[in-house]
């Protein structure tokens, strides 16, 4: 079974409030996740782990009147949180889905606390069909 | 012999000879993960050399031969290896001992294949790592290969293989025949995984996903060579006629743009018609020799599908009595809810229905979107559109597969389109 774990940042300013990190602490939270996504290939879960880009860059995409995008800054003003990254694992369980978000959820922040992200689980459409 | 010819045959041949030349390294070196690796380079030596030069006269015993040579090298820079940390003096590899009592010819090629298979399914590894082993191993498919078909990167596909392959060494399964008491379990684990293979590939095969369905043929082709080695066991028989019963449909299954089509509605003239006479075949020799399980009986329910010419000449008298058998054999709620749809095909709509309420009592079963997609079919059937609409919604938000969602969706907005003309 395949599951997305979407890492949700709380939004705050508008900023990565990472910025604002002592360096060190930055360095912990990097390597934190290099770790955690090597050990999710290593144990032969991994299928797709990305981050995203910062928030202030994002852009809201609609289709123009009569085709074409139309571009606006993003995310929208009323949202608290940012989508900051996900992985896609394949598991044999949900409970195991839940056991790698809450891993996640545990990244190291300032002065290496565990952040608590929220992480929102969703199985991916991967399931086979039964005969009908 | 053509580079083309050879291009196909060479191919098949390698892959039957995988199991073969993976038993005898392992029983020369005793070590599941070393040969493992050896023999996957022999088999790639072999892709890229027969086509050129030819097929050896003996090809196991080339393989053999060249996945030796390679657990000798490693061996010996493993020997190098300690030699320099500790400087103690070893002896050198026995080299001379290697190929001729390997590829001795004694029939023991025939059990290794099946030790191997054992060895694959073992109770220790989980269902995703036996499969991978399975295919790769016995199946002889490449790591790249079986990760396309799981569609996940090559690299967790051999990040699993080889995990499973240090939890076989690890736990210091003999490279041996089950004894007698152990078989019975064992072989139950080979079919399932066997089982699991076919489903994957069978089920998945809709739209642009070939590489998916050629899961089904290789779950195929790896049964018929268990039926090979042990012809007289009624579940291996059972397993396999209920394969080919099933892909015999595979044609119909699926219109134009992926989307499913139910048994019912299928274009049965496209049914392959070899696969379902040897599957009837099969299975009804198999049924006439006495012990019967759950495979043989499923393979029994897809025989009376597929000799129906059309779908209103099925027989569900009988489909009914199968899953009454089936439902003494196993508590397995899809099997309850396969009953129900029967008992409403002969005794009409209320009496499935009524089968089916104690199936919502069922934990298993509960939020189960097959429960939701049968009550909103017999619904349907009975002319109860508007509960029937509900169900179909409810089973579309519930089920994870895409092509099940559009059929379950497409079903309630047919029916709602209906209601409101009215």
């Amino acid at each position: 079974m395949k599951f997305m774990l979407m890492m949700h940042a709380p939004r705050g300013t508008g900023d990565w409030s990472v910025f604002k990190w002592p360096p060190e602490d930055l360095k912990a939270h990097i390597n934190f996740m290099k770790r955690f996504a090597k050990e999710l290939k290593d144990a032969g879960e991994l299928v797709a782990a990305e981050g995203l880009a910062a928030p202030d860059q994002a852009r809201v995409v609609r289709a123009r009147k009569g085709g074409g995008p139309e571009v606006t800054d993003g995310p929208f003003p009323e949202a608290k949180e940012f989508l900051a990254g996900y992985w896609i694992v394949d598991v044999e369980s949900p409970e195991q889905a839940y056991e790698i978000a809450a891993r996640a959820s545990a990244a190291p922040g300032p002065g290496g606390a565990p952040l608590n992200l929220r992480i929102e689980v969703r199985e991916v459409m991967s399931a086979p069909p039964v005969d009908l | 012999m053509t580079a083309a010819s050879l291009d196909f045959t060479g191919e098949n041949l390698l892959r039957e000879l995988a199991p073969q030349v993976l038993g005898a390294v392992i029983r020369r070196f005793r070590d599941f993960s070393a040969a493992e690796d050896a023999v996957q380079e022999a088999l790639l030596a072999a892709a890229v050399q027969w086509p050129e030069e030819g097929v050896p006269d003996n090809p196991r015993g080339w393989l053999i031969q060249v996945a030796a040579r390679r657990m000798t090298d490693q061996v010996r820079s493993e020997l190098a290896r300690r030699r320099r940390e500790t400087v103690v003096v070893m002896q050198s590899p026995p080299d001379e001992q290697l190929t001729p009592s390997l590829d001795s010819g004694d029939g023991m090629e025939q059990d290794d294949t099946l030790i191997l298979l054992f060895m694959c399914c073992h109770p220790a590894l989980t269902r995703p790592s036996a499969i991978a082993l399975t295919l790769r191993a016995v199946g002889g498919l490449t790591t790249a290969e079986i990760a396309n078909a799981f569609l996940v990167p090559e690299a967790t596909m051999a990040q699993r293989i080889s995990r499973a392959k240090l939890r076989i060494k690890a736990s210091g399964v003999p490279f041996r025949m089950p004894t007698d008491q152990e078989r019975a379990e064992r072989l139950g684990a080979v079919l399932h995984v066997l089982y699991l293979i076919f489903n994957e590939g069978y089920s998945s095969s809709i739209g642009p996903n070939l590489q998916r369905s050629d899961l089904a043929n290789e779950a195929i082709r790896l049964t018929r060579a268990v039926h090979n080695l042990l012809p007289d066991v009624e579940e291996v028989s059972g397993l396999l006629a209920l394969m080919l019963l099933t892909d015999a449909r595979r044609p119909a299954r699926t219109g134009p743009d992926g989307e499913l089509i139910p048994l019912t509605e299928q274009d049965r003239t496209l049914w392959d018609r070899n696969a379902i006479a040897e599957g009837v075949a099969l299975i009804t020799d198999t049924l006439s020799r006495g012990s019967i399980g759950a495979y043989q009986l499923q393979a029994a329910v897809a025989a009376v599908h597929d000799e129906a010419v059309r779908a209103e000449d099925t027989d569900w008298p009988q489909i009914v009595a199968l899953y009454g058998l089936l439902k003494r054999m196993s508590d397995n709620p899809m099997v309850t809810l396969n009953h129900a749809i029967a008992v409403a095909m002969v005794n009409g709509p209320p009496a499935g229905l009524e089968l089916l309420k104690a199936l919502g009592a069922d934990e298993r079963m509960a939020g189960h979107y097959r429960l939701d997609a049968v009550r909103a079919h017999l619904l349907e059937m009975a002319g109860d559109r508007e509960a029937a609409i509900a169900r179909y919604r409810a089973a579309a938000g519930r089920t994870t597969s895409i092509p099940e969602r559009n059929y379950l969706t497409t079903k309630a907005a047919r029916l709602t389109q209906l209601l409101d003309r009215k």
